[in-house]
């Protein structure tokens, strides 16, 4: 193994404060089960899963609630054993409608009869092992929810020789993937090596960033005497995500609307392959996750291996509960997490962490007019030009916004975080992407049909 | 030196005249000819360019009226008055219409609908609904961002101070430009004359819509037998059916959450 420093650093970036002390050195505790666990059928991008229990029925743990709603999808699995008391429509984190089975526990937690560990998986097919992953439910654990499986079967003629496995945690708060580094490194490893097996990459690079020391230690040590590479990165916002992190550790730039495999990389996020490990090696399909509970609102705040579905509300109680009324609550970290209007949504697949920050910390900004200073340009990771991005979209220009490739941004936030003027650039950027995106869909029927 | 002045006159004389008579072959051989009969009927048109006809505006109407042989009953904001003008100038039989005038499909302001949190983003109702559909309780429900107010091309709608969209039907043309606005869909079109309407779009269950409303359509029913088959139950929703006769009031005194509420339509201009 070999442990090196980044040779290349992305272009803009910001430096939040991390504020990760208060709970990276909290070993993760396990979250009892709740009264009544709210399973969505929302927990991934793609097609939501179409639910196949009834009202009433008797669920196992890992017996799947709902099937893959088609090809970018991914099944949902019973968190516990219990009964299935409703299927309800209920808001997700985003705030949206969507069909999710309630679940109340018996309190055995039985796994489901039919689960059973595979054969080695150092003798078994990548085809193989990729099924195994696609009926474990697994999608990618570091926030967007993009289905594994889908990663991980390039086209025909497309090869990955690099597999990048991202264990930057560059949000500010949380520290969930930092401690499963340091609990389950060994895990954490054992799926790596299922990935690289399936994909066949030459090579494989570990990128953590250097303010988590103890997860450096504990993912070297696993990763001794193996031909892997460990690189360290600068700690610097967004330094995690896939198109930055790919540059930092390759050099390579993945091109303008492409994917990574355009340029033959991988990313995949730690808590994804300690994901794969359990569905691989133990049989267990996705059935919990680890989310950081934190910020100053937080009487005690900790690291929970929780079940899928259970309220935020309990997660918080389960920490000691509020110290008072929090002036923001944030599913995932407060850059690209999304807020809360209330404690009732659940844990998905993809949540991270539940941050809870006072008043203080949250100030109303009223947008002023762009002032020119051209320190959204600079902290632009991706290279565009916010403020004109801005202006055009707030003219209403979405062809415009086209023109200067509105849709290569990552909605990382950096450019609102540095705005002078508070102007709410990520918000533009949003609207037009969604706007662009509907004429796009449009055109295709109309082209089609 | 008061000679100086010669040579620029003649330069720029010269100049003039060669432009001018360039201009003068132009116009000799490059003539559009316009038919006078789309001028005048472009003249007949309200002239606001608002685009309801689905063409790019009045004269390109008048322009398929003449060419195309259009359906004289296109223009919203000219309304009967002007498809009559069309017919008789047309020479064609007129066709029924009747003038269609906006309605926002919720009575849900600050006063009666809960707000789920507090939003702080772009004053847009289209910006506002890609943050969980918007900060109203109720998915349905008008955000009162004024997005319908600011596309309308007669300042008809208003934003009032409890923020909820009012249309006013007196200055209301009918285009149809804020019922494509309205990122919640809860606008439309309804035809002038009529006076009673249902301010509601929820969808949801009875229960749930009194938890985020104290004025939404519960799906109660009353209103149905009231109003005869007028009134229609989509789901838990009842729905105005405006191609049946609906005079009778009792159906608005018989609505528990006065949902259902009278609003003075405009009389048509006799032609």
């Amino acid at each position: 193994m070999k442990t090196r420093r980044a040779m290349f650093r992305s272009k803009g970036g910001v430096h939040p404060a991390s504020r990760k002390r208060a709970t990276n050195a909290m070993p993760v505790e396990f979250m009892p089960l709740s009264k009544v666990l709210f399973v969505s059928m929302v927990q991934h991008m793609g097609a939501p899963a179409r639910p196949v229990v009834k009202k009433g029925d008797a669920v196992m743990r890992g017996q799947v609630l709902g099937e893959a709603g088609g090809y970018v999808s991914a099944p949902v699995h019973a968190p516990t054993s219990g009964k299935v008391i409703a299927i309800s429509e209920r808001p997700t984190q985003a705030g949206l409608p969507a069909a999710c089975v309630e679940i109340e526990p018996d309190g055995e937690d039985r796994w489901d009869a039919a689960r059973q560990p595979g054969p080695d998986w150092k003798t078994m097919e990548a085809k193989a092992l990729v099924e195994r992953i696609v009926a474990a439910g697994i999608v990618g654990m570091g926030g967007a929810g993009f289905p594994t499986h889908v990663k991980l079967s390039p086209p025909a003629g497309k090869t990955i020789d690099t597999l990048i496995i991202n264990g930057a945690e560059c949000e500010p708060y949380l520290t969930a993937d930092q401690r499963l580094m340091v609990e389950a490194a060994q895990s954490i490893w054992t799926g790596v090596q299922i990935v690289r097996q399936i994909l066949g990459a030459r090579r494989l690079v570990m990128a953590i960033e250097d303010n988590k020391p103890d997860a450096i230690q504990a993912m070297s040590a696993a990763m001794e005497g193996t031909d892997a590479e460990l690189v360290v990165l600068k700690t610097e916002y967004p330094q995690g995500a896939e198109k930055q992190l790919i540059y930092a550790v390759t050099g390579r730039e993945v091109p303008s609307g492409g994917l990574p495999m355009a340029v033959g990389a991988l990313v995949e996020n730690v808590g994804t392959c300690a994901a794969i490990y359990d569905a691989i090696v133990e049989g267990r399909p996705l059935t919990e996750r680890i989310v950081t509970v934190t910020g100053a609102m937080v009487r005690t705040p900790k690291n929970l291996r929780a079940r899928i579905g259970t309220p935020l509300a309990d997660l918080v109680a389960f920490c000691g509960g509020m110290v008072g009324l929090p002036g923001k609550i944030i599913c995932g970290g407060p850059m690209m997490g999304l807020a809360q209007g209330s404690l009732e949504a659940a844990v998905t697949k993809t949540t991270s962490g539940v941050v809870l920050l006072p008043h203080q910390a949250v100030q109303q900004f009223s947008s002023m007019p762009c002032i020119s200073c051209g320190r959204c340009v600079s902290a632009c990771p991706m290279r565009l030009m916010p403020n004109t991005l801005g202006e055009m979209i707030e003219a209403e220009d979405n062809e415009g916004a086209e023109g200067l490739n509105v849709m290569d941004c990552i909605e990382c936030g950096s450019c609102a975080y540095e705005c002078p003027a508070h102007r709410p650039l990520v918000q533009h950027m949003r609207q037009a992407k969604a706007e662009i995106t509907k004429q796009r869909l449009k055109k295709a029927t109309a082209a089609k049909g | 030196m008061p000679f100086d002045i010669i040579d620029p006159t003649i330069i720029m004389g010269g100049v003039g005249l060669s432009c001018g008579i360039l201009l003068g072959v132009a116009a000799r051989f490059l003539t559009v000819t316009v038919n006078p009969r789309i001028e005048a009927l472009t003249a007949l048109l309200p002239g606001v360019n608002c685009g309801a006809c689905g063409l790019p505006g009045c004269s390109e109407y008048a322009r398929a009226l003449i060419m195309h042989g259009a359906k004289v009953n296109l223009c919203k904001p000219g309304g009967p008055k002007t498809m009559r003008q069309i017919a008789v100038f047309l020479g064609v039989e007129p066709v029924t219409m009747e003038r269609q005038v906006a309605l926002v499909l919720c009575g849900g302001d600050d006063k009666t609908a809960i707000r789920k949190f507090c939003y702080n983003g772009i004053a847009d109702c289209a910006a506002a609904a890609l943050v969980g559909g918007g900060d109203k309780a109720c998915g349905y429900g008008c955000l009162g961002l004024g997005s319908c107010a600011r596309i309308c091309p007669t300042e008809a709608i208003e934003i009032t101070h409890a923020r909820l969209a009012v249309i006013h039907p007196e200055l209301c043309i009918g285009c149809g430009q804020c019922v494509k606005a309205c990122p919640k869909k809860i606008i439309q079109l309804v035809p002038e004359s009529r006076t009673i309407h249902v301010l509601c779009r929820s969808k949801d269950r009875g229960n749930v819509v009194k938890k985020n409303c104290s004025i939404g359509c519960i799906g109660c029913t009353l209103c149905t037998k009231a109003a005869g088959n007028a009134i229609k139950m989509e789901g838990a929703l009842a729905v105005v059916d405006y191609t049946q006769p609906l005079e009778n009031e009792e159906a608005i005194t018989k609505c528990p959450q006065h949902t259902i509420i009278k609003r003075s339509g405009r009389k048509e201009v006799p032609a």
